[in-house]
């Protein structure tokens, strides 16, 4: 089991002419999962693609580190090649390029079965099947154009398989929840809270939701407001803003 | 724009009547040096013209390198080069071999029966005079030049209700130090009810690119040959026959090519046509195809990779003169470097052709800032009970999809490749003749391998 930490300090960030992170402070360690909650525009998405590197965001000021790794001066490849991973709230469609095609080419070691923690597990077709049974994501779409013609539950079922297979030191998953029913969800929850004992996965989950949270229990709830971590807690956080709504912290201060 | 000064010091009438054939061959030939000397040179400001290359053509700094005896050569005997036979062997098994080298009949062999199928030298086919322009029946600038100088045209008979399970191979190889013009010229006929496949390579021996990927920039164009080539392949599908057409255009970077297709599709025929230009310094094809009998279908498509300072130029016409007559077009391309492509398209439907229905489709990646891609589609519709339908992109590699790949730790140079690559990977699998579809998936992915590992 590794033990490292994905550590956000005073992160401000946004697009150009605007900043949405307003100073993001957050310690996720390996093996655990921290949810962050939020009222739409709180800056979540925002975070998740900073964090990546996506571009059209800009860094203001802070820092991002994995394991000591500086992320933020690392191109976006580089970062997952770090052991980074960002499950999309949107997958994007790239035609003519397959599942296998697109994992074969992110990893030079991947072929040899040995990305990171995985080593041993197989060749990458093998270990697409075993995920992909696990998460109940249907095989034949393993070689067709990724994400293309695959509906919204789909798609996330692909971000989690990609998951399972890359096998990253932290996950990013953005709203992996939205578009699954009730069976997918629980299998997909279920496959993430796996791997944090599989391999000490580190998660930092997006959600608005509670209901992802009741399949995957999160050890620390934060709640991000106008780009702040505004309150962080244990997994009872997750159950009182549900039940009270954001409001009472739209404007508080941490 | 300057004007042209029209001086022809090689293309004469009298060199055209010097070539050798029967009497009707060159009379036809003088008659058609006549009116191309006595028209004026195209032009960029000519409409079909724009966006072309043609004001830098200058026809004088090429020679026709035929010799006047045709008979002279052996053309039972292997194909003339070690290459051309890995090339064409490369293609699997086939119903006949055609060989023209710079322009003249140098291999032919028929593995058919002559009951099923005539190939070979055009003048030797009892119908030769009928058949030769019968599909391109109103001949204008080039196609004229290579009616007044295509020495040796060759024809593919596909005789009636035949179906030939294996293709027609075609190769015409320009070879030489440079400075010849080459005018093949292919006349292929798919009689009523026949099934067939041709293959139609247009290859540069040394320079070309199926023979060996020259690397980009590490090869100077001046470096290479440079020929004229100016190829006219007349296909006629008549009715009830179905057709598959492959042409693939290998030529060295400094060559020219002014290519035409013309083709002419009968009542319940079919035609699927797939061309791929890789190579040439400025390349053009024109296709036109005409649907004349009721319930054709012309099913055209077309891949090209552009680099360096290359110039692929795309003309197509859709002439829908029949009723309930259906085309089909899907033209892929991407620009990379400082290259550029034209696509200009027409769709008409001519007064009659009720119930015709024409798609016209062609998307353009531009991979690098000095690259250039046009795309002009136009529609021309005399009547009203019709489906016509066109799209056309042009635009660079998305930057959602590299960032997708790159957040998987694709290096940024293979993510460009797989989305290139991804772009061709659904019209590579339309390619009609299985023995050409590995050889044009490989040549597509050398290609756009250009920019990554």
């Amino acid at each position: 089991m590794s033990t490292g930490e994905l550590k956000i300090e005073d992160l401000h960030a946004g697009i150009p002419g605007r900043e949405i992170l307003r100073g993001v402070t957050l310690t996720v360690r390996s093996g655990e999962v921290h949810a962050v909650m939020g009222p739409n525009g709180s800056g979540k998405s925002t975070l998740a693609h900073v964090l990546m590197g996506r571009p059209g965001y800009e860094i203001l000021s802070g820092t991002v580190t994995l394991d000591g790794i500086d992320l933020l001066s690392l191109p976006t490849w580089q970062r997952a090649r770090a052991g980074l991973f960002l499950g999309m709230q949107h997958p994007i469609e790239v035609p003519g390029v397959s599942l296998v095609t697109a994992l074969t080419a992110s990893r030079p070691e991947i072929e040899a079965g040995e990305v990171g923690a995985n080593a041993g597990a197989g060749d990458v077709s093998e270990r697409m099947r075993a995920e992909a049974k696990r998460i109940g994501f249907d095989e034949r779409f393993l070689t067709r154009s990724l994400n293309v013609d695959l509906s919204g539950g789909e798609r996330k079922r692909n971000e989690t398989l990609q998951m399972g297979v890359l096998r990253p030191r932290f996950a990013v998953l953005d709203e992996i929840d939205s578009g699954l029913d009730v069976d997918a969800l629980a299998a997909v929850g279920r496959r993430v809270e796996e791997a944090t004992e599989e391999w000490g996965l580190g998660v930092l989950a997006i959600t608005h939701f509670r209901r992802l949270l009741k399949v995957l229990k999160p050890d620390v709830v934060h709640v991000l407001s106008a780009g702040r971590v505004v309150a962080t807690g244990e997994s009872e956080l997750a159950e009182i803003v549900d039940r009270t709504g954001y409001a009472a912290y739209i404007g508080a201060g941490p | 724009m300057r004007e042209r000064l029209f001086t022809l010091s090689t293309f004469t009438p009298e060199t055209a009547a010097a070539l050798p054939g029967p009497p009707w061959l060159r009379h036809r030939r003088t008659a058609a040096a006549e009116a191309f000397a006595s028209a004026p040179l195209p032009t960029e400001k000519d409409e079909v013209w724009r966006y072309s290359r043609i004001d830098s053509l200058d026809l004088d700094r090429y020679q026709t390198p035929v010799s006047p005896d045709l008979t002279a050569t052996d053309v039972h005997g292997p194909p003339p080069s070690d290459r051309i036979r890995a090339l064409v062997d490369g293609l699997g098994p086939r119903a006949g071999l055609i060989v023209t080298v710079n322009g003249v009949l140098a291999t032919v062999a028929s593995e058919a029966g002559d009951d099923a199928l005539a190939i070979g030298r055009m003048t030797e086919h009892d119908e030769a005079e009928a058949l030769l322009g019968s599909i391109a029946t109103d001949p204008t600038d080039f196609v004229l030049l290579n009616d007044a100088f295509a020495a040796d045209p060759v024809v593919i008979d596909v005789h009636a209700g035949v179906t030939i399970e294996h293709p027609v191979v075609v190769v015409h190889v320009i070879t030489g130090a440079g400075g010849d013009a080459v005018f093949p010229r292919t006349v292929i006929r798919g009689a009523s009810s026949s099934v067939a496949s041709v293959v139609e390579i247009v290859v540069d021996v040394e320079g070309g690119l199926l023979a060996e990927l020259p690397t980009r920039g590490a090869s100077s164009v001046a470096n290479h040959a440079e020929h004229l080539v100016v190829p006219v392949t007349e296909v006629q599908v008549a009715d009830g026959a179905e057709l598959n057409y492959v042409s693939i255009q290998s030529l060295g970077p400094a060559t020219w090519q002014l290519a035409h297709q013309v083709s002419t599709i009968g009542a319940d025929a079919g035609l699927h046509s797939f061309a791929v230009a890789l190579g040439g310094s400025y390349a053009r094809l024109r296709t036109d195809s005409a649907l004349i009998g009721t319930s054709g279908t012309s099913k055209l498509r077309a891949a090209y990779i552009g680099r360096d300072d290359q110039m692929l130029d795309f003309r197509t016409l859709q002439d829908h003169r029949a009723p309930k007559t259906t085309s089909d077009l899907l033209f892929m391309g991407a620009v990379a470097d400082r290259s550029h492509s034209v696509y200009s398209g027409l769709i008409r439907v001519r007064r009659g052709a009720v119930r015709s229905d024409a798609m016209q489709t062609n998307h353009n990646l531009v991979l690098d800032e000095g690259a250039h891609a046009d795309s002009v589609p136009n529609l021309d519709i005399e009547e009203n009970d019709v489906r016509c339908s066109h799209a056309s992109t042009v635009g660079p590699v998305s930057e959602d999809q590299r960032y997708y790949l790159e957040s998987r730790g694709v290096e940024p140079e293979v993510a460009e490749r797989l989305i290139v690559a991804g772009f061709f990977a659904d019209i590579a699998d339309q390619v009609p003749i299985a023995g050409t579809r590995a050889m044009i998936g490989q040549a597509l992915a050398d290609r756009t391998g250009v920019h990554g590992v």
